[in-house]
């Protein structure tokens, strides 16, 4: 295949090749992960003792350090006594591909192993409600704050010194706050999520909205539109593909104040059962949860991509890929 | 002078002065006294306009011409109140101009329609704003869509349409308001010799079947003699009124026209006026190239 096709400078790559790059920016860590899990050689800092010969202290399925594995052997052979037998091993919290993949499944079919556990889907559930209530709020705030701030200088000037200075306190340090005034439930998690949101947001989207081309304003104003009519008929409509681009983004970002804020007050979701499976080193849980948050993220972007593609027809950046 | 066969300019043909003296009995639709426009910039004021004195009469087709700077965006915006005036009056049949209205409607240089709405959708905006129901006008913009010829488009989106299409619906978007007075700055600036001729023969068209006054905005010299009945010169720094000139040459115009002896006087006229006869000296003639021969002796192209 001709190589300088691939590296055309800022040009679109023919569908065939997005897709295959596309499945191998999945694959290739995957691929790495399989080389270090599969290949005794690679790396296997650890051995997995199956028969602990005549160490006192080893056991079958214990995990020792490659190093004291070694010194053992070579000591037991020097009193002439059982050698100890195990297998290369990686640590306990890099557990295989396949380990991570049954984990993934049985997660779902399992019962919690404490009685007052949560099924996983539960955990998550709980964290798809902390998310779309923080990011609602925020937006309900955010979205008309931000068009104001970019429609109205005063509105701006107002405005957004203070939030340009707020934005830079970190979300979590309101933790202790946030517990204080709402308690220790799901209040919290979610005032932490629209303080990471919030400020961000107003400012994303006053920005936008002062993008808008001044000229549909005047023109749409020698059509005879008065100043109310004009944010409604024009701005509005004019800045909406952008909007929900900024939105999708926000979104994100309100994605990743999530462990956080369920850390504050009483844990709880998704990161009540890391945290709690990391507890019992289940690490294939772990991950599982891990890969399940990333899932759910880029699936419901995606979800949301396509959703705009026919929301603005009109919106040629969008339409064209 | 390069034809010195060719009439004045000033000389006027007898339908052609009849038509000037109907024309100036007709109302006055704009009236501009004294117009004067300084931007105060933190480099110093700018005077962009001074002391402008016009006035155009009701289905009176008027290009403002100039050269570049000289301030014709910022008249035309004035007119259309999208910018204030630091001195002077500009009255509409008699009353002061305070601010953007439907009276005045306005075609931009660059593309202004509204790309989230179909072209059908964009000739009835104005009229929506103005309190007229939907179904109204949806039928208005249907007729005022066909007077452009752009019916088939009617569920296009802008961005589906080529250069010369976007300002047909613009027009046909001014003109759903019947406005007063049609302001253009530049309109065709930006499209290719050809579509550039049709759009002027069909601006033509439609401003001789409805009650319409234009003003035009142009740097094109041909443009503005084959628009016009009366051109507006404009000088640069500061800008002010230089000439307004009747144009001699008859209506109904058409394109070979271009070479009869009033067409070419206007012209010459209109050269004389704006490319001033002493040329500022041009930095690209201080470059004196140094020809090497890359090629071989035997190798020839002429
Ligand atoms: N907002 C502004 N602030 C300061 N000076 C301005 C501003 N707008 C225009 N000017 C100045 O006013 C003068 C007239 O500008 P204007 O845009 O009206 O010229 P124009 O005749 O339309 O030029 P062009 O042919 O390039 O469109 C110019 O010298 C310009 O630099
Ligand atoms: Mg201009």
């Amino acid at each position: 295949m001709n190589l300088s096709s691939w590296f055309a400078v800022r040009r679109e790559l023919s569908p065939r090749k997005r897709t295959m790059l596309g499945a191998g920016s999945f694959l290739l860590p995957l691929l790495v992960w399989c080389i270090v899990s599969y290949v005794p050689f690679v790396w296997h800092p650890m051995v997995l003792v199956n028969n602990p010969g005549d160490v006192d202290y080893f056991q079958v399925g214990m995990l020792v350090d490659k190093g004291v594995f070694a010194e053992e052997s070579s000591t037991m052979q020097s009193l002439g006594k059982i050698l100890p037998e195990g297998n290369p091993a990686n640590p306990i919290y890099l557990p295989a591909p396949h380990e991570v993949a049954k984990a993934f499944y049985t997660a779902f079919i399992t019962p919690p192993e404490q009685h007052d556990g949560q099924w996983l889907h539960e955990s998550l559930w709980h964290s798809v409600q902390i998310i779309f209530w923080g990011f609602l709020i925020s937006s309900l705030i955010g979205v008309p704050l931000g068009i104001l701030c970019g429609t109205y200088s005063a509105v701006s000037r107002l405005n957004e010194p203070f939030i340009e200075f707020f934005r830079y306190l970190p979300a979590p340090a309101f933790g202790a706050l946030a517990v204080a005034i709402l308690g220790i439930y799901d209040g919290p998690k979610i005032s932490i999520i629209v303080i990471g949101t919030l400020f961000q947001q107003v400012l994303i989207i006053a920005n936008t909205t002062r993008k808008l081309d001044y000229a549909l304003l005047e023109a749409a104003m020698t059509l005879g539109t008065n100043r109310i009519r004009l944010l409604f008929h024009v701005i509005l409509p004019g800045i909406l593909p952008e909007l929900y681009r900024d939105q999708r983004i926000l979104l994100g970002w309100a994605w990743t104040y999530l462990i956080v804020a369920e850390l504050i007050g009483t844990s709880s979701g998704i990161t009540w059962f890391i945290t709690q499976q990391a507890r019992y080193q289940h690490f294939d849980n772990v991950y599982a949860a891990i890969f399940m948050i990333g899932l759910l993220g880029l699936g419901s972007d995606q979800l949301l991509a396509r959703l705009g593609k026919k929301l603005f027809p009109w919106d040629r950046p969008a339409n064209k890929e | 002078m390069k034809h010195p066969q060719l009439p004045s300019y000033l000389d006027q043909s007898e339908t052609v002065r009849d038509r000037f003296a109907r024309l100036k009995q007709r109302d006055v639709v704009l009236e501009v006294k004294d117009l004067g426009k300084v931007y105060k910039s933190t480099k110093g004021d700018v005077t962009a306009l001074k002391g402008i004195n016009f006035k155009t009469h009701r289905r009176e087709f008027v290009c403002v011409l100039g050269p570049s700077g000289c301030g014709k965006s910022t008249l035309i915006r004035i007119l259309a109140g999208l910018e204030s005036h630091t001195s002077g009056d500009v009255l509409l049949d008699g009353k002061p101009v305070t601010g953007p209205g439907r009276d005045r409607g306005m075609v931009f240089q660059g593309y202004t329609l509204f790309p989230w709405l179909t072209v059908k959708k964009n000739v009835m905006f104005g009229l929506e704003m103005n309190g007229t129901s939907a179904f109204e006008a949806g039928r208005e913009a249907e007729l005022w869509l066909e007077l452009v010829g752009l019916e088939r488009f009617a569920n296009a989106y802008p961005h589906e349409l080529s250069g010369g299409m976007k300002q047909r619906v613009a027009i046909a978007r001014a003109l759903v308001n019947q406005p007063r007075i049609l302001l253009m700055d530049e309109p065709f600036g930006a499209l290719d010799a050809q579509s550039r001729a049709r759009m002027q023969a069909h601006l033509l068209e439609i401003w001789r079947n409805i009650d319409i006054t234009i003003l035009f905005i142009t740097h094109d010299l041909d443009e503005a003699i084959f628009l016009a009945d009366r051109i507006l010169v404009l000088k640069a720094h500061p800008g002010e009124v230089q000439e307004l000139i009747e144009v001699p040459v008859p209506r109904p115009r058409h394109a070979n026209q271009s070479t009869s002896p009033e067409f070419l006087a206007t012209k010459a006229r209109l050269e004389a006026l704006i490319h001033p006869p002493e040329p500022e000296p041009d930095p690209d003639a201080e470059v004196k190239p140094h020809m090497i021969r890359f090629v071989n002796v035997a190798d020839n192209v002429e």
